[in-house]
């Protein structure tokens, strides 16, 4: 509840605040949630199940402003409470957007809080929407004359997706004992086949859009690359973990009997979104078009971890979430910072700048590193769970999206070649404290991770077995 | 003990890596080496108590914490220190010191010398969490992490784009290796439950697997892991592309410790090898393969070292020669001395390359044997070694694998011996080309041509002396019962009737008879002799110059070429690949998913055109839709 | 002879006959003239021939909920011809014409 009012409460502040605002100030207001996260954690543990930990009739009496907490929401909110001071601090440009932005960005704080807490259906679908209303607005502020059609295009992708989410989870809530919209109520409703392909169906859809899983992809390059940077931090940072905490949370539970259908089409796209996007990466000479094209990769391997249902996949797609938002943020952050330093992200008028700047030449390095999960880096346990659910899936998916460590190289380093070695042709400004401090998280996480990747299985083990076990009802096997 | 031997350079590395920029250049270098020479001690006293303390049982075991535990998914980080971990770990940290030593000497001029530092003590504790982990995922963990560090090396001079093209391409490469690798790990812990050493071979020794095909299957993927960084055959076009990096790199990484990965894995996965033949013959074709294929390139390189990574690459294939033959002694036999010479020839290359002022290719030098004594004479030593002089290391560890490679195939043994051969052609006319003849160089003149200072010249004569006494770890039988074979009987150690954890099918001397052993001998030597008169009387007494690559023809421009396999890459592999990345990205991808989803939005706004024409506000045709909409209800209601 | 034995010497079919026919010139008028007072007439054309076939069929069926439904039609179609004329008057005041063809301004 609170870190879901927090959040709005500091955007509004920063909006009345204006000019008066500084950096500091509104980096502070975006991380008092994570002192309330901290105290789930503390307060509600992670064992035992979804807690709820608020209730209250919202709209009616059967549509409620129910917040929950378990693991999985944990670590949602660790991302989403980390990244957002991230980005406060470095991702926002000292432009005439400036208050515009952090008030978006702290007002999307709270909605995503709101997401990933939200224990009731309609809550849930209410504030996925609100999401993106601040979303809409930081990526029109982006360059370029297409800037209304880029966010068109994307505003009416997401929204078709939870159009049919919103049909899906009444059909649900039709069928429900009560008329109730609450998870625990979705979910004991039983359907039949048919039943079960039209409403996880469109439930998948809202999710594979917001991923994206491979057809549905074409709203992402172009925002990502033309957004200002913090509206694509918070885009693939976070944005995108929504479609993939919706599908481990609504998706499974509410659709299992689905799965039968879905699951090799989905593994299939997704397998299949890892080579593509790929192959499309290391061609870009536009940084952040590269990236855009490396994170449909890279979460396409996450979203076909998942849909092997195995509990290495679910528990390595957990990790590996909130290392990509981690390291995906980094690397726009340092795209960012080179953009605003040489003015320029393409790849052939740059290079050298670790010459000009080594303290920032080491952090990207180390971002770089764990994008392309060397061990000892955040990218690497997760990763090696994925690829083992895919190999206990099938051996041969394995070899597909195992070709990701191979091609991952090749764009990344083609990246930090071009960018940083060479010939010094663009130079990096040295880095102010809020920089340094965005950095400073961003590589302890990398390293931390690295090390102790338990930690956060250990956090999410609850929530992911007991997903697996209402899986496994409906489709009897689970390894 | 294991711990702090491990995690020694590690700190060397931190303390370099964030205190370097503000240390003196002398303090930074000997705090580097002081950290490897440090785990060395520790290993060295480990190893004594390993070997001499029977109470102490068959390896050191220290888990640190569980890395991954999901399921029946278990992963720890532990290390062991058993007797083959401890011969890698003498040769990395060993060898590694000696060349901390002489990097303080050969970078002191480099602006990133306390980066330089840090990458190799980064590189030496990646290289031992390789060796002394005791799962194979700490293997992977140490297998990846000296590839990261070798692209880091390699690329060190970061501002020459050529270099960083070649570190990427070794990075690459490797990855396709350890592609391979991940999944021979993901079937070995599918089929044996788990990724500790003891455990995995402890199930395959009880045969709880019935078909042989599964171990095949993980055998060929581990060595596909093998290939990348042992570069074999198809793998192998990077390493001669790594001499981008500095000389001490080379010697370190590229000839002494990171490139035996390979030999490494596969002798650490004997069970699974010992059970099948189909693997150990694919090793060991490979293996011959890159060989010659290597050594025949090497006779017409002229960068001198290019000419030594074609040999290390050649030298390499000849332990997967002994490998596949089940000669796991001969080979890691052969390591330990090839990281000797080879060491020392880098090394002394470098001493070379630092005394010309970074001029590389042989052609444009000559006569440097007056001006540089020691280095000339170690470097004679090294060539010597390893082209096979009798009694000297390489003589033997050479011998021990065509003695093995004769009782299993005698065509294997035939080709080998002439690989074995044109080693010593090619080293011989570069060593002559470069210490012998007349001084050809124009930029710079004779005069200042310069030895180089001790700290690099003592690890040159003390890595000579190892490179002539190599030998005595393992020395053959027909020198005396009493003092041969000490490292056969390491690895063979039965543990005191306890399961032995490093050969579980013990290995068997080739049965040869003496005379046919004799008669070997014989050939290898007589092999030497020619390559050493031939190519003494070409480049000494006749005074040639290899000729300019341009002016090669016929075959030898071929080998110049290095048979165009790099070409025959670029075509296949990378001009391939980006043409589909720029397919896919401009046309697939624009055209055609952006062109469906567009197609759906401006299909659906020009159908709202179509429709809004119909409200067009004139009451006329609004009355005439009324009716026809009233006699519709009508008609569907009557019909 | 009462008024109801007078429509009853009339076949009920004449009397749907007549009045498909008065409904029809009106709804021809509807669709095909322009004047918006021939329109508002042709309106009242249609009406009055429902109103007959009412009228009809009550008288038929011995049943008076038919002619109710025709004084509420009639009321409607006074209130609606004077709404309508007024509109017209108004419109006439503004455009001078009184030809619907015209009056498209309120389109989306």
């Amino acid at each position: 509840m609170e870190v879901i009012i927090i959040p709005i409460l500091a955007s509004i502040a920063v909006m009345a605040l204006g000019k008066r605002n500084s950096i500091g100030l509104s980096a502070i207001l975006s991380l008092l949630p994570l002192i309330f996260v901290a105290q789930f954690f503390q307060r509600v543990g992670v064992d035992g199940g979804w807690k709820t930990l608020f209730d209250q009739p919202w709209i009616s009496d059967s549509i409620r402003f129910t917040t929950g907490f378990d693991g999985l929401t944990g670590v949602l909110l660790l991302l989403t409470n980390i990244l957002v001071p991230v980005i406060v601090l470095g991702g926002i440009r000292n432009d005439e957007n400036q208050t515009k932005i952090t008030a978006l960005t702290l007002f999307m704080q709270g909605a995503l809080n709101g997401v990933f807490m939200a224990q009731d259906g309609l809550m849930f679908y209410i504030f996925w929407e609100l999401a993106l209303i601040p979303i809409y607005f930081i990526t029109l502020k982006m360059s370029g004359e297409n800037a209304f059609k880029i966010t068109l295009r994307f505003f009416v992708y997401t929204f078709v997706g939870s159009l049919a989410m919103l049909a899906s989870l009444i059909y649900l809530f039709l069928h429900t004992a009560n008329f109730s919209f609450s998870f625990e109520a979705l979910r004991a409703v039983e359907l039949s086949h048919t039943e079960s392909l039209l409403v996880g169906g469109g439930i998948l859809l809202a999710f594979l859009v917001k991923i994206p899983v491979l057809p549905f992809h074409s709203w992402q390059a172009d925002t990502y690359t033309n957004a200002p940077a913090a509206g694509t931090m918070l885009l693939s940072g976070i944005m995108l973990k929504m479609g993939l905490y919706g599908l481990l949370r609504w998706y499974l539970p509410l659709a299992p009997e689905s799965l039968e259908f879905f699951q090799p089409w989905v593994v299939g796209l997704a397998v299949a979104g890892v080579i593509y996007g790929a192959l499309i990466a290391m061609r870009q000479k536009d940084m952040k078009r590269l990236v855009a094209f490396s994170s449909l990769s890279h979460v396409g391997l996450i979203a076909a971890g998942i849909m092997t249902l195995t509990l290495e996949g679910l528990e390595g797609s957990v990790i590996q979430l909130f290392v990509h938002g981690i390291n995906v943020v980094g690397l726009f952050l340092v795209i960012e910072l080179i953009e605003r330093s040489a003015g320029t992200r393409i790849l052939g008028e740059l290079g050298g700048l670790a010459k000009s700047n080594r303290l920032f030449m080491i952090f990207f390095m180390l971002i770089a590193l764990g994008t392309v999960a060397v061990p000892f880096t955040n990218g690497f346990p997760g990763e090696l769970l994925l690829l083992k659910s895919m190999y206990a899936y099938k051996p041969s998916m394995a070899l597909l999206s195992g070709l990701t460590i191979i091609f991952c190289v090749v764009y990344i380093f083609r990246m930090v070649q071009f960018s940083m070695f060479g010939e010094g042709k663009a130079a990096v400004a040295s880095l102010k404290w809020n920089e340094i401090l965005a950095f400073g998280i961003i590589a302890a996480l990398i390293l931390g991770l690295g090390f102790m990747p338990q930690m956060m299985i250990d956090i999410v083990h609850n929530s992911i077995v007991q997903i697996g076990q209402w899986v496994s009802e409906v489709r009897g096997v689970m390894s | 003990m294991l711990t702090l031997m491990i995690f020694l350079p590690l700190l060397g590395f931190l303390v370099n890596g964030i205190f370097g920029k503000f240390l003196p250049k002398a303090i930074s270098g000997w705090l580097g080496t002081a950290a490897v020479l440090g785990s060395f001690v520790i290993a060295l006293m480990s190893f004594m108590d390993l070997t001499g303390d029977t109470t102490i049982p068959e390896r050191i075991y220290t888990k640190l914490f569980t890395f991954l535990h999901v399921g029946n998914f278990h992963v720890d980080f532990a290390f062991q220190f058993d007797r083959l971990s401890a011969v890698m770990t003498l040769i990395i940290t060993g060898i590694g010191t000696l060349i901390h030593l002489y990097s303080i000497a050969y970078m002191h001029e480099d602006e990133g010398f306390y980066k330089f530092f840090a990458y190799l003590n980064l590189f030496i504790f990646n290289m031992l969490v390789l060796v002394l982990g005791s799962n194979y995922l700490m293997l992977f963990f140490g297998w990846e992490g000296v590839g990261l560090c070798s692209y880091l090396l390699i690329g060190f001079w970061y501002k020459n784009a050529d270099y960083g093209k070649a570190a990427r391409k070794a990075f690459v490469m490797n990855r396709i290796g350890d592609l391979g690798l991940l999944l021979g790990l993901f079937l070995i812990y599918d089929t044996y439950g788990s990724f500790e050493y003891q455990e995995v071979f402890r199930s395959v020794f009880a045969g709880s697997v019935e078909s042989n095909a599964v171990n095949t299957a993980i055998a060929l993927l581990l060595f596909i892991g093998a290939m990348g960084k042992s570069a074999q055959i198809p793998l192998y076009t990077w390493l001669p592309d790594a001499m981008a990096g500095p000389t001490p790199v080379s010697a370190l990484i590229h000839a002494a410790t990171m490139v035996t990965a390979g030999i490494y894995l596969v002798i650490r996965s004997e069970a699974i090898y010992a059970l099948s033949p189909l693997a150990r013959e694919v090793v060991m074709w490979i293996g011959l393969a890159t060989s010659l294929m290597a050594a025949l390139i090497g006779l017409k390189q002229n960068d001198i070292k290019k000419v030594l990574a074609y040999s290390t690459v050649s030298q390499l294939g000849l332990m997967f020669i002994a490998l596949g033959c089940g000669a796991y002694t001969a080979a890691l036999f052969h390591v330990i001395t090839h990281a000797f010479f080879k060491a020392l020839l880098f090394l002394g290359s470098g001493s070379v390359i630092h005394g010309m002022h970074h001029e590389q290719d042989i052609r444009h030098m000559g006569g440097l044997r007056k001006k540089m004594p020691i280095t000339y004479l170690t470097f004679l030593i090294g060539t010597l070694a390893i082209t096979g002089f009798p009694f000297l290391s390489g003589f033997f560890s050479k011998d021990e694998i065509l003695v093995s490679a004769f009782a299993h195939n005698k065509l294997v043994f035939g080709l080998a011996l002439i690989g074995a051969g044109i080693t010593g052609f090619y080293m011989f006319r570069m060593f002559f080309v470069t210490f012998h003849g007349t001084y050809r160089n124009t930029h710079h003149s004779f005069d200042k041509v310069h030895e180089s200072p001790w700290l690099m010249t003592l690890p040159l004569l003390v890595l000579a002396v190892l490179s002539v006494i190599g030998g005595v770890v393992n020395l053959p039988h027909y020198l005396g019962e009493g003092i041969s074979g000490i490292l056969h009987h390491t690895l063979n150690y039965d543990g005191g009737g306890k399961f032995s954890p490093i050969l579980i099918y013990p290995e068997h001397a080739p049965e040869i008879e003496h005379t046919t052993e004799w008669l070997l001998l014989g050939m290898a030597v007589s092999v030497f002799v020619i390559a050493f008169l031939h190519t003494r009387n070409k480049y000494v007494v006749q005074g040639a110059v290899p000729e300019a690559d341009s002016a090669q023809t016929g075959m030898g421009k071929v080998l110049a070429n290095k048979f165009y396999v790099d070409e025959a890459y670029d075509t296949a592999f990378v001009s391939s690949l980006e043409a589909a990345g720029e397919v896919v990205g401009n046309y697939v991808d624009d055209k055609a998913v952006k062109g469906l989803v567009d197609g759906v939005g401006s299909g659906s706004n020009g159908i709202s055109r179509l429709l809004s024409k119909i409200q067009n506000g004139n009451i006329e045709y609004y009355l005439v839709y009324m009716v026809i909409g009233v006699a519709l209800l009508l008609a569907f209601n009557l019909f | 002879m009462s008024i109801l034995s007078v429509f009853n010497q009339v076949e009920i079919s004449h009397y749907i006959y007549l009045s498909t026919v008065l409904f029809s010139i009106g709804l021809f008028g509807v669709l095909f003239r322009r004047n918006a007072i021939i329109l508002l007439m042709c309106i009242e054309l249609m009406l009055n021939a429902v109103n007959l076939l009412f009228t009809a069929f009550s008288s038929y069926m011995g049943d008076a909920d038919g002619q109710i439904f025709v004084f509420f039609i009639m009321v409607v179609a006074a209130a609606e011809a004077a709404v309508g004329l007024a509109i017209l008057v108004l419109v006439y005041r503004n455009t001078r014409k009184t030809d619907v063809s015209f009056l498209d301004q309120l389109k989306g």
